[in-house]
């Protein structure tokens, strides 16, 4: 079940604070999905008016970093590094293994809606491979059993 | 009792809010009252959960602490005792001048900062004119490490000598590059030293304005540094009258969104804007026309964050460490399939066999290693053979590698090579802002010409060669133009392993 769609009024009030910054649309964006957990259709009317853009050009900058959706994810996010230090410690087989037990591709969710899985490039974790992240919380040498025990914490 | 554990994201990551828990337990239990402090990491990443114990003002070390240690710590009965954590000899090997806090400190407390040397150069540098400010940093012989390593002086020498209504201090703060955490570690472990770094670059170009653009993958060090701005400014470091010079400047932190080009500085200053970061031709230079087409200092954390120890100690002090160009210290971040891994900051010059057969001491696995990125994912792959270059700057150039940010990551001989390369160019395609074919439309050629060679096809070698000149000669920017380094290393140290045999032994 998803939560009842924004109205106008709201998403203005979130927008509201960035105004006046020099360069607003990016933390304008984050605070949408901060309180969304996406950036809905209705915002873009709302701050594509309150920036002046179009929602053509709004949409280019949604679209260009990884971090945005247009969707809301799982109720979790884990995000499993797959850079070149956490591939040094096994990082690649732990997130193939991974997504193979929840039988995810990258970015998928788990059919009961607990968890989006991510690809991410660095998390600052590397003396500490292979590294991951579940919703904000950082996770170093992280192994299958680790692994198995975040899942069911999450509730995949 | 005064005990110090740090709330740095590796601490974090490996345990260290667990390991609070249980000291606060067994304190209660003991009957002790324990004086918490969190700090940053000292950098040995191999011993966190480190806790400190301090013994007649002397800091005692236990780690990797577990929850279960947590009693026999605080009764001095673990097995975890590693003595005095300066005398270590990870720590008394270094020459901490930029990381001279960062694991020592409580990073949120102003009054420690200034305790220990903190605003001393700030205080100092509002004494001097910009000029002044600008040639001692010269003087210094700081260059850029972001990666480019180009010289500070000389880019904030462009800035000041601009005439512009406003100018800005950009701080690039997006640290990218796979095994890469110093950026992270110290603005989790001393934000003030990033903060008071970029109020001395604005007194030097005349800006009154700046920006962190931090990535969105590290909310740790977005909470800790949104806090310290929030304290400097209350504590009058920033604001309308810094340290009541009637000088102003202030600053934000802004959130990145997840693309490694951002990194760039010209990508970021888009970004920034509020645009999609795609990179922008040079000329004009940011220096110039950056941050909403104002002259603007862009510059990595490590960069800034030397700025106020310059100041304290004096240019000559900090150009007297080095080897060559390469001036005063580099933080060396060691990754990957290490025994030791962590931060460890040295003068320039230090070979590679040093840091990964000594300070590393070898790999995690045990096993050979085979080896070592150096500079993130648009650096080389560097065999043993290699172990004899020195960290600097053209040094590991001539040596056919990139210091970049200095991050090291170690590969065992387990390492796969060619699929090293192959995910080299798969991350130049994720990646790439789409600016340039070379670089879009190359990267994925690259991962389908890497399969090919996988498969056995010999001719798919000098294809890929091509490519890789094509896309060195066609990109507006590094990640298309250095990608090649990493495959091309691979081909060239790797090509046993690699290749199909026939290539390999032409
Ligand atoms: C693809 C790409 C990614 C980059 N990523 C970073 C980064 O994450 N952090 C950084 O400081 N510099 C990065 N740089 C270098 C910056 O463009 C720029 O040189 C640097 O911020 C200048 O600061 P410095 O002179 O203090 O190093 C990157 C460059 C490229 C081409
Ligand atoms: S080389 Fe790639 S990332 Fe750099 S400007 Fe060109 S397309 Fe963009
Ligand atoms: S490479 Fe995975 S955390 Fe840095």
């Amino acid at each position: 079940m998803s939560p009842p769609l924004p109205d106008t009024d709201e998403i203005d009030a979130i927008i509201a604070p960035h105004r006046n910054a020099e360069g607003p649309l990016l933390p304008m964006l984050h605070a949408v999905q901060d309180a969304f957990g996406h950036i809905p259709e209705t915002a873009h009317r709302v701050i594509a008016e309150a920036l002046n853009i179009s929602r053509a050009e709004l949409h280019g900058v949604i679209s260009f970093y990884h971090d945005f959706r247009s969707q809301p994810a799982g109720r979790h996010v884990l995000k499993i590094c797959r850079a070149e230090a956490c591939q040094a410690m096994g990082g690649a087989a732990l997130a193939d293994a991974t997504l193979k037990r929840l039988g995810l591709d990258w970015h998928g969710t788990t059919r009961n809606g607990a968890v989006t899985v991510e690809p991410v490039y660095c998390l600052g974790l590397c003396a500490c491979a292979p590294a991951a992240m579940l919703d904000d919380r950082v996770l170093g040498r992280v192994d299958d059993a680790r692994m198995t025990s975040l899942l069911a914490e999450a509730g995949a | 009792m005064r005990v110090y554990v740090p709330m740095d994201s590796a601490a974090k990551a490996l345990g260290a809010e667990a390991v609070v828990a249980a000291l606060q337990a067994a304190a209660r239990d003991a009957g002790v009252t324990l004086e918490l402090v969190r700090t940053g990491t000292r950098g040995m990443i191999w011993l966190e959960p480190l806790v400190e114990v301090e013994i007649n003002g002397v800091r005692h070390g236990y780690g990797p602490a577990a929850p279960e240690d947590a009693g026999a710590i605080l009764d001095g009965t673990s097995e975890r005792a590693l003595g005095p954590v300066e005398d270590l000899d990870w720590m008394a090997r270094q020459t901490r001048l930029t990381f001279a806090r960062v694991g020592v400190i409580d990073p949120l407390s102003l009054q420690d900062y200034a305790a220990l040397g903190g605003l001393v150069g700030l205080r100092r540098a509002l004494g001097m004119t910009g000029a002044g400010i600008v040639e001692e940093v010269t003087t210094s012989g700081l260059r850029g490490r972001g990666g480019a390593g180009f010289p500070t002086g000389i880019k904030w020498k462009t800035v000041h000598d601009a005439q512009a209504p406003q100018k800005y201090i950009v701080c690039n703060a997006d640290e990218g590059d796979s095994g890469t955490f110093a950026d992270r570690m110290l603005m989790e472990g001393d934000p003030f030293t990033l903060i008071e770094g970029m109020v001395i670059a604005a007194l030097g170009v005349g800006a009154t304005r700046g920006y962190v653009y931090l990535r969105s993958e590290y909310p740790d060090a977005i909470r800790v540094m949104r806090r310290a701005v929030e304290i400097a400014r209350k504590q009058r470091v920033l604001g309308a009258d810094v340290l009541g010079s009637g000088r102003v400047f202030d600053m934000e932190i802004r959130v990145g969104a997840g693309a490694y080009v951002c990194g760039e500085e010209t990508s970021l200053l888009n970004s920034l804007e509020g645009k999609r970061g795609v990179v922008r031709a040079k000329p004009p230079l940011p220096a110039l026309e950056g941050f909403l087409g104002r002259p603007t200092v862009v510059n990595n954390v490590i960069s800034l964050a030397t700025v106020p120890v310059i100041f304290e100690k004096g240019a000559q002090h900090y150009a007297d460490f080095g080897l060559g160009r390469s001036r005063g210290t580099v933080t060396l971040q060691i990754a990957g399939n290490v025994a030791r891994g962590g931060l460890f900051e040295t003068a320039f010059g230090i070979t590679l066999g040093e840091v990964v057969e000594g300070l590393a001491g070898g790999t995690a696995s045990g096993r050979p290693v085979k080896a070592v990125q150096v500079g993130g994912p648009l650096g080389a792959y560097l065999p043993a053979s290699k172990f004899d270059a020195p960290l600097g700057y053209e040094e590991l150039d001539a040596k056919g590698g990139l210091l970049g940010h200095a991050g090291l990551v170690v590969f065992d001989d387990t390492a796969d090579m060619l699929s090293m390369a192959r995910f080299a160019m798969e991350f130049c395609a994720i990646e790439s802002c789409g600016k340039c074919t070379p670089c879009r439309i190359g990267a994925v050629r690259g991962v389908e010409t890497i399969d090919r060679i996988r498969q056995g096809d010999g001719a798919a070698v000098p294809l890929l060669r091509d490519l890789c000149e094509t896309m060195k000669d066609g990109s507006l920017c590094a990640l298309g133009g250095l990608t090649p380094l990493p495959v091309e290393s691979v081909l060239d140290h790797f090509a046993d392993e690699a290749l199909p045999r026939r290539e390999a032994a032409e």
